[in-house]
């Protein structure tokens, strides 16, 4: 290992230049530079790396496969588990994943999995690697309510498995938190889209501004012939922070704000018919992706400070570390151990917010140390701020649904085999595990379509 | 693609349309709105349903800006290009026995159902239907049909009383003791004054909420309102409240938060 190379940097925009663009910040690998990262992975019996994933991409073999420039297979390799390479190689969490776990990392840097996954992916992308023939349609059809990537990886497998499947999705376009949260300069939208068109070539049918529980409800899809159906709804109600003055104008909840830029295209201001009001000083609660993302966009809208106040320390941050190193090259100052107790404002719009100041105590049940409060308190004048401190599911499938059983804070329960507590019907994703990740809601959606198929095939033998 | 199946005006500023969506009226009932986008780079807005013929959905709505203005431009056999609903919560029709609507404007639509509802209740039903002028007093027919009681204000006086509803609700709801319930639909400001007039005199009343909303599913928060200190999403928990303890101010505040950026829209309207 002495002779080891040091992990090979992604090539990324620089942080002047990108501040004014919304193109996306890491420019990924080239097919040399890839290679060259690939041969520091010294290609272990017992991956550790394979066991940190929560979908278990056979990493060293994907990787080895590159080495061999053969790119196909390696594609093929990945997208056995991982429908959506080109996605997850940019927003997983790998540090504390696959990346985290890497035997290199104990004494020198990890290999660098996450850039090669999103580089094989995109290779698989450009050559249409995921357009394969899928079997005929059974006649038996299941619904699927959500378009998020628990719903994009339940539609995927349960077509392969054979099944007539159809997406119903409420807002006007698919992907869920792909395209209304994570904003392009992480996630280019024409990569979702690029997914979802996949899906459509494979037969899967996507109709859209259809509210399950409102335009039609799981009783009546069931009426209509849907023998299972998965709900991938997400977590998409954003928690407040329950302090005085949070209804002012100017404050925003970070889904609205990333709403009105992305899904509604706001950057396009002036001409957008959904603008987003931003003033010079812009402050944001919460240390999470959706806290990074947040902060990042109001400065490439041009907000001139912005920064983020987070209750706990630097270590304790729950966004990806790299998004954590873009924010601050960007300019974003982070406010560590800050709790705002107040927002006041003129004329009703916000002009201040209180912060107290925090101290480390106890860990709590989350192992995170504890945050205390001091009694010390300080004071920021700001034009906005925007919350982004988590999201629960909303309550329209729970409210219109009888006898589906869910937890006091609205997630959907489910058994063993991911099937809730009305016959038929199976969930996963943010809906059944609170706001999380977008691998675990893909590979949540995954093996539902298993026991969905296990489901359906009991149903058909006893029946037939 | 949702298709225009009929369309009339009331006025210049005020239309009825009825759009193919059996996705949205398969379910709906009194209270629920649609949001809909009039094309691929349109905004989300809302609208009440007015009511449900088979697989189609009335809707009535007056041409405040841009996009209800380019809403307008559409004629029979176009299309509108997103159309979903029924979204919020069906109006809660309480067990009353003499109701009295109050309307301002195009507030008129979106009580005409829930009026009705109480009709169909047994419960006696009374309306006052306020307009700038006798142009802008709409579905004073309909209303007819079926109100025990039917009072027009305008402002001018072209029609009816010359006034604000508030100069008709007050004498009725001083003289007539049988009536135990009031509904409110109407700008804001109205909601306002009606809803401190049946405080004053002792009687229950219902509001609608109006507030900017984008996703109407719960997951922006843009459409919060305040009641009784507590904050609550228009969308999922509306938009019909108990006006008594709705902050109204705070609601005016909120909808007014992007006049300025509005206001550029209707520039480019007059520029195309
Ligand atoms: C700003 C932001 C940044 C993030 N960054 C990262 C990151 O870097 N890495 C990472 O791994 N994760 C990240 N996440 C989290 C990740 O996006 C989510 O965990 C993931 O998208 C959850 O997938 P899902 O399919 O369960 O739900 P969602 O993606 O939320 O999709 C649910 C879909 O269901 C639809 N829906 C809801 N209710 C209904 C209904 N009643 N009927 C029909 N459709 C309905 C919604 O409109 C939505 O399209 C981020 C989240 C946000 C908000
Ligand atoms: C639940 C609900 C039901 C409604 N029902 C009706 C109805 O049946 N008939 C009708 O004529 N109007 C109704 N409205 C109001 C209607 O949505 C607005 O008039 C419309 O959005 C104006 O858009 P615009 O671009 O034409 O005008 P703009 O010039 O953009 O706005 C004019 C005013 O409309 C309001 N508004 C603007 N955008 C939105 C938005 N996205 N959501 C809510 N309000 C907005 C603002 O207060 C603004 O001052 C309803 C609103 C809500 C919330
Ligand atoms: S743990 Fe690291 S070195 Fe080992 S196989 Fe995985 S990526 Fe390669
Ligand atoms: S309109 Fe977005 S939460 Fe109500």
């Amino acid at each position: 290992m002495k002779n080891m190379k040091p992990r090979l940097k992604v090539r990324e925009q620089e942080a002047v230049e990108r501040n004014n663009n919304f193109l996306e910040v890491a420019l990924g690998y080239s097919l040399e530079e890839a290679k060259q990262e690939a041969l520091r992975c010294i290609q272990c019996k017992n991956p550790r790396c394979v066991q940190a994933c929560p979908v278990r991409v056979k990493i060293p073999e994907f990787i080895k496969l590159l080495l061999e420039d053969a790119l196909d297979e390696s594609f093929e390799t990945i997208y056995d588990d991982n429908i959506l390479p080109s996605i997850c190689g940019r927003v997983c969490p790998q540090e504390s994943q696959c990346e985290g776990a890497c035997i290199l990392g104990i004494k020198a840097e990890p290999v660098n999995i996450g850039a090669l996954e999103r580089f094989v992916g995109d290779y698989g992308m450009d050559k249409d690697l995921a357009d394969k023939p899928v079997p005929a349609s059974n006649g038996i059809k299941v619904a699927v309510v959500g378009s998020g990537p628990a719903g994009l990886a339940n539609a995927a497998s349960l077509r392969r498995k054979g099944y007539d499947v159809t997406i119903f999705e409420a807002l006007h376009d698919y992907g869920g938190v792909l395209k209304y949260g994570i904003p392009d300069f992480r996630l280019p939208k024409d990569i979702v889209t690029n997914e979802i068109d996949n899906l459509k070539k494979m037969g899967v049918t996507f109709v859209k501004n259809a509210v399950i529980g409102k335009s039609i409800t799981i009783d009546q899809l069931k009426e209509e012939g849907y023998e299972s159906i998965f709900i991938g709804s997400g977590a998409g109600l954003p928690s407040s922070l329950g302090i005085p003055g949070e209804n002012l104008s100017g404050v925003y909840f970070a889904n609205e704000f990333l709403t009105r830029v992305n899904l509604m295209k706001a950057r396009a201001v002036p001409d957008s018919l959904t603008p987003v009001k931003l003033g010079d000083n812009v402050a944001v609660v919460g240390g999470g992706n959706v806290a990074m993302d947040a902060a990042r966009t109001a400065k490439r809208l041009g907000a001139k400070n912005v920064f983020i106040l987070y209750r706990r320390d630097r270590k304790s941050l729950p966004a990806r570390l790299d998004e954590i190193h873009h924010a601050e090259e960007e300019g974003i100052d982070l406010r560590l151990l800050q709790n705002p107790v107040e927002l006041t404002g003129e004329d009703r719009i916000v002009k201040q917010v209180k912060v107290e100041i925090m101290k480390l105590g106890e860990p709590d049940s989350s192992g995170r140390q504890r945050p205390l409060p001091t009694g010390k308190y300080k004071t920021y004048d700001i034009d906005n701020i925007i919350i982004s401190i988590g999201q629960k599911p909303n309550p329209i499938i729970k409210d219109n649904t009888a006898g589906l059983d869910t937890q006091p804070w609205g997630g959907i329960i489910t058994d063993e085999y991911q099937m809730t507590s009305v016959e038929g019907v199976f969930a996963g994703g943010d809906v059944v595990t609170g706001a999380a990740t977008v691998i675990l809601a893909m590979g949540a959606g995954k093996d539902a379509a298993h026991h969905m198929d296990e489901y359906l095939k009991n149903k058909h033998a006893r029946t037939s | 693609m949702y298709k225009i199946v009929d369309k009339k005006s009331y006025n210049q500023d005020v239309d009825w349309m009825l759009v193919e969506a059996p996705l949205v009226a398969r379910n709906a009932k009194p209270g629920h709105f649609v949001i809909l986008r009039v094309d691929v780079d349109g905004e989300r807005i809302p609208l009440t349903i007015a009511g449900i013929d088979g697989n189609n959905v009335e809707i009535i709505y007056q041409k405040m800006g841009y996009s209800t203005k380019l809403l307008g431009e559409k004629n029979v056999g176009d299309t509108i290009e997103d159309f979903v609903g029924p979204l919020g919560q069906a109006a809660h029709i309480r067990d009353k026995k003499h109701v009295i609507g109050v309307a301002g404007g195009v507030g008129s639509a979106p009580l005409l159902p829930q009026l009705r509802a109480y009709k169909e209740q047994g419960a006696k039903v009374s309306v006052i239907l306020g307009g700038r002028t006798k142009d802008y007093v709409i579905l004073k027919k309909e209303y007819e049909a079926f109100c025990d009681h039917v009072h027009i204000t305008t402002d001018d006086g072209s029609a009816g009383q010359k006034g604000f509803v508030t100069d008709a609700l007050n004498p009725l709801l001083e003289s007539d003791d049988t009536i135990d319930h009031v509904i409110a639909i109407g700008p804001v400001i109205m909601m306002k004054f009606v809803t401190e007039m049946a405080k004053k005199h002792d009687r229950s009343i219902d509001v609608s909420l109006n507030p900017i909303m984008i996703d109407g599913t719960g997951m922006c928060g843009n459409c919060r309102v305040t009641i009784d200190d507590k904050t609550y999403f228009a969308c999922i928990d509306g938009p019909d409240f108990p006006g008594e303890h709705v902050d109204f101010d705070e609601l005016m505040s909120r909808q007014n938060f992007y006049k300025d950026e509005e206001h550029a829209c209707k520039l480019r309207l007059k520029k195309q």
